[in-house]
């Protein structure tokens, strides 16, 4: 089965939780807590784990933009070559590292992805922030919070939680990779979806 | 020694017929022979040549005994259907004495597999600067007629001309291995589009060749004949035509691996293929195999080069050249040359037997399958077909190109003088 | 790509564009704080080096330090080598002390091919360099440079070279430079053309995928790239020119000759340079020569070959050309 047959009969069968409307609403309040709690955003770095975590801190920017109306730096930040599961797949494309001009020395930054999960991404990601500089400190914002860590890691900004099963697959599709906003639960097939 | 009675042989591959073998010698030929007081060898349709003469064999006793032996070289020559070898002069010491040439004779007549008839050096350590004994190692119990420098290239023009001259007084005659040195330093493979691609260092086809004509026209000059060893190249084959056109006394010799193989396997960089003269083109082989055909070439020669494991277990440019050849020579010329039909049996018979023992003077080699002849006999089973296994093989060494590969034919029998040295595959 | 990197001429265009494209991500590497990547944690690369190669044999250890392998530095020279162990005890050897890839540099073309081929070790084997033959991470580094300079560091990423027109002067015959480069480079799609005195031009040439020219003149206005290659000053004794001063007014590079070339047009050297031979010092020295970026270049270039080679459980991507034996 080619990978189109099977996005096709992962959409017939997966239901959305979520659509285009619903993550343009949820996106907005995740930018006015950051500035709530951020007291105004002045040092916030938006790093945003590839692929569709650097969307959606994209997206997390310019609406902190429109509330602040100052720019903020945002950037990406692949984990790949921090993983801790290299030795179980061959070797990952790496993705755009892209670290805006001022570094993060000393700011806030704020790490965006689309799913948490086991919470091992966000693990490689904080092994990956500290190779590059020194925060003041670091939170995470997700779109969608599945459940089932296996590190003591918790988001500081949740679009929606979701409680799920093993058995389950959660996908999010946005506009700039996928062509449409959306998120979907499904029933896992052959090979693990989520995170 | 009692008698033999081969029946239902295809003598040269014409019609079955008997024949009988009574002590040293061959009683008689043709149909429906008596057995009576014979022992019986069933042919059943097997092919039967005269003892096949390989005028080229690297028996590297004295000094590389790691290698091969007088023994395990003249056993492997008998499992490839020879009854005569020629042993080159590049042993240590050099066999450029009256002394080395009779102990290797010696040590061949003992062990009675196949007659070991010594190459002598043409030059004092095969340095090619002094002339050796000639006259000495022909004079002595070995009666040595050819003499080379094989491995070396008598490369200066003078001595050339006085080797040549020199042996006209005993009807003894040079085997020139034919290589420019100059042109040939730290040469690895033949110098072509493999080699371009390889980074291996080109061995041209022009460091032979110069020499051959070089030689040829010395040989018409002083009147002498000349033998070129191991003919590798299409242009090799058209100077030495040129020359037997012209009536030089020259003949030639082609390995069975240069019939066979071409440089396109160096790029496994496996050292079982590097030897000397390299492995050449498709169009090189197609040209030898003409040659070998219309007589151009008048012999097969082997160039058996065995070397110990370590020699070639190694990358290419520190591996040693040379491949063993003895126990596959007749099984490449059948596929090459009969099946492709440029050669009947009666030619491989020519090529094989015949001329390379008129070529050398080996006495009672090379004679007809006829009443009175001496018993020299090789029985083959050319319907046998495959995979080559070093494994099984006489010789000490196992540095083999064809390993694995399927060949056509197979020695079952080879009787030296009568006496059977092969009997159904196995060594007597 | 296969499990070792043995000649550039095994790489499909995707491999190799997966490796310019990893070796940009490896390239930011060097521009942070800390330049170290946790990727070859545990992993144990030997550099085994027949040949010195001080600067080679630096950059790929700097390359394996920075993802974090154990690095072992073998040179032969006064080692048991030069007591005459064999290159399949050596390797043996090293590969019982728990080596997970091999980097060789050895005098015989078409040693790491029999390293990777013959059964003798089971790890990784990547070349470093081999005879006349192969050097295939020179001729990566080489296309990375030629990418970022002439499509564009961010532009490049997922594009070969395709219609990129690149020259190559000097002794091609001796170089696995350039045999590593017509490789590669047709495979990413660039018009080759080679300029060397016929003496320095291999025979078999003509199967090659690239032009052969003889003059330097004629070829300067339509190079988007003129890689020049060392000429050892030893070659004239074997007669393959007659003087230096000949081969320079011929073949060496020069301001004049650099000015006929298109403006966008980088000139390039592997290193180690000959000036007043094959280039002038205010060519060497000018802002078109990249020679001081290819060495930066070659670190990244090599870390990418590392991590696609030994970063997972098995290579990346798919190769092409099956393996002997």
């Amino acid at each position: 089965m080619d990978t189109e047959q099977q996005n096709q009969q992962y959409e017939s069968d997966a239901r959305p939780v979520l659509e285009g409307p619903d993550i343009a609403r949820v996106l907005t309040r995740i930018a006015h807590e950051i500035v709530e709690r951020a007291k105004g955003a002045d040092d916030v770095v938006l790093l945003g784990i590839p692929t569709r975590g650097v969307f959606l801190a994209q997206r997390l920017a310019a609406k902190l933009q429109e509330i602040t109306e100052r720019a903020i730096p945002v950037g990406s930040l692949d984990i790949t070559m921090y993983r801790d599961d290299l030795r179980m797949h061959p070797p990952r494309a790496l993705a755009r590292t892209d670290i805006p001009g001022d570094g993060i020395d000393g700011r806030l930054v704020v790490l965006v992805d689309d799913v948490l999960f086991s919470g091992r991404t966000i693990r490689a990601a904080l092994d990956a922030l500290n190779d590059i500089g020194r925060p003041r400190a670091v939170q995470l914002a997700v779109l969608v919070d599945r459940g089932h860590r296996e590190l003591p890691i918790r988001a500081d900004y949740v679009g929606k939680n979701l409680p799920t099963s093993l058995r389950e697959t959660v996908k999010v599709q946005l506009a700039e990779e996928d062509g449409r906003d959306t998120v979907l639960l499904g029933a896992k097939r052959t090979s693990p979806g989520g995170e | 020694m009692g008698k033999i009675l081969i029946r239902g042989a295809k003598v040269l591959g014409g019609e079955p017929q008997d024949v009988l073998v009574d002590g040293e010698v061959i009683e008689a030929v043709g149909t429906g022979l008596s057995a009576e007081g014979a022992e019986v060898v069933e042919a059943d349709g097997k092919v039967l040549l005269p003892g096949l003469v390989d005028l080229h064999t690297h028996l590297r006793e004295p000094g590389r005994e790691d290698s091969e032996t007088v023994l395990t070289g003249t056993r492997a020559a008998a499992s490839g259907g020879f009854t005569a070898v020629f042993a080159m002069a590049n042993t240590f010491p050099v066999a450029d004495t009256a002394g080395v040439v009779e102990q290797v004779y010696r040590l061949g007549r003992e062990h009675g597999y196949c007659d070991v008839q010594p190459i002598g050096a043409v030059t004092v350590g095969l340095e090619g600067r002094q002339l050796a004994e000639l006259g000495a190692m022909h004079e002595s119990a070995a009666g040595v007629t050819v003499f080379s420098d094989d491995g070396k290239c008598v490369d200066d023009a003078v001595i050339m001309r006085r080797a040549l001259e020199y042996v006209k007084a005993f009807g003894g005659v040079v085997a020139q291995h034919a290589q420019e040195p100059r042109l040939t330093e730290g040469a690895q493979m033949n110098e072509g589009v493999v080699s371009a691609e390889l980074g291996l260092g080109g061995w041209p086809a022009v460091a032979e060749e110069s020499i051959i004509a070089r030689d040829v026209l010395l040989a018409e000059h002083v009147g002498s004949r000349v033998h070129i060893c191991h003919l590798s190249t299409a242009g090799s084959v058209e100077i030495v035509r040129w020359a037997k056109s012209r009536g030089i006394d020259v003949t030639a010799e082609v390995t069975p691996h240069h019939l066979l193989l071409t440089d396109e396997l160096v790029r496994t960089y496996n050292p079982v293929y590097k030897v000397n003269p390299p492995l050449r083109t498709e169009r090189d082989v197609l040209a030898l195999r003409e040659a070998l055909a219309d007589g151009t070439i008048d012999i097969v020669a082997t160039d058996h080069a065995p070397h110990p494991h370590e020699d070639k277990d190694c990358e290419w440019a520190a591996a040693a050249m040379g491949m063993v050849g003895l126990e596959t020579a007749l099984s490449v010329v059948q596929q090459t040359m009969v099946e492709t039909g440029l050669l009947d049996w009666a030619g491989v018979a020519d090529r094989m037997s015949a001329r390379p023992a008129a070529i050398g003077g080996a006495t009672g080699h090379g004679r007809p399958v006829s009443a009175g002849e001496p018993a020299n006999l090789t029985l083959v089973d050319t319907a046998y077909r495959g995979a080559v296994d070093p494994a099984g093989f006489a010789s000490r060494s196992r540095n083999t190109p064809y390993e694995g590969r399927e060949l056509p034919g197979r020695v079952t029998h080879t009787w030296l003088r009568g006496k059977a040295t092969l009997v159904d595959g196995k060594l007597a | 790509m296969q499990r070792h990197l043995i000649s550039a001429a095994d790489l499909t265009r995707d491999d190799a564009v997966l490796i310019l494209d990893t070796a940009e991500e490896m390239a930011r590497v060097a521009d942070r704080p800390i330049k170290k990547l946790p990727t070859l944690r545990g992993r144990t690369v030997v550099n085994l080096f027949f040949e010195d190669s001080t600067r080679t044999r630096i950059s790929f250890e700097a390359a394996e330090k920075r993802l974090s392998a154990d690095v072992i530095n073998f040179t032969a020279k006064g080692s048991s080598v030069s007591k005459g162990e064999s290159l399949k005890d050596t390797a043996q050897t090293l590969e019982a002390m728990g080596v997970d890839a091999v980097v060789i540099r050895h005098g015989a073309s078409g040693a790491p091919y029999r390293l990777a081929t013959s059964g003798w070790i089971d790890a990784a084997v990547i070349n470093a360099g081999d005879g006349t033959h192969q050097h295939p991470t020179q001729a990566l580094l080489d296309a990375f440079t030629m990418r970022r300079r002439l499509v564009g560091r961010d532009a490049g990423l997922g594009q070969d070279l395709a219609g990129k027109r690149i020259t190559l002067v000097g002794d091609i015959l001796h170089s696995r430079v350039a045999r590593s480069n017509v490789d590669l480079l047709h495979t990413l799609g660039a018009e080759v053309t080679l300029v060397a005195p016929p003496t320095l031009v291999p025979v078999g040439v003509e199967s090659w995928p690239c032009e052969v020219a003889y003059d330097l003149d004629g070829t300067l206005s339509k190079s988007d790239a003129v890689m020049l290659l060392r000429v050892q000053r030893e070659r004239m004794n074997a007669a393959f020119f007659p003087t230096e001063r000949e081969y320079s007014r011929r073949y060496g590079l020069d301001g004049d000759r650099m000015a006929k070339m298109p403006e966008h047009a980088i000139v390039m050297h592997p290193g180690p340079m000959v000036r007043g031979m094959e280039i002038t010092a205010e060519v060497a020295d000018s802002d078109r020569c990249t020679a001081v970026e290819q060495v930066a270049n070659g670190v990244s270039i090599r870390m990418a070959v590392l991590y696609l080679l030994l970063g997972g459980n098995e290579p990346a991507v798919t190769h092409t050309r099956t393996e002997e034996k």
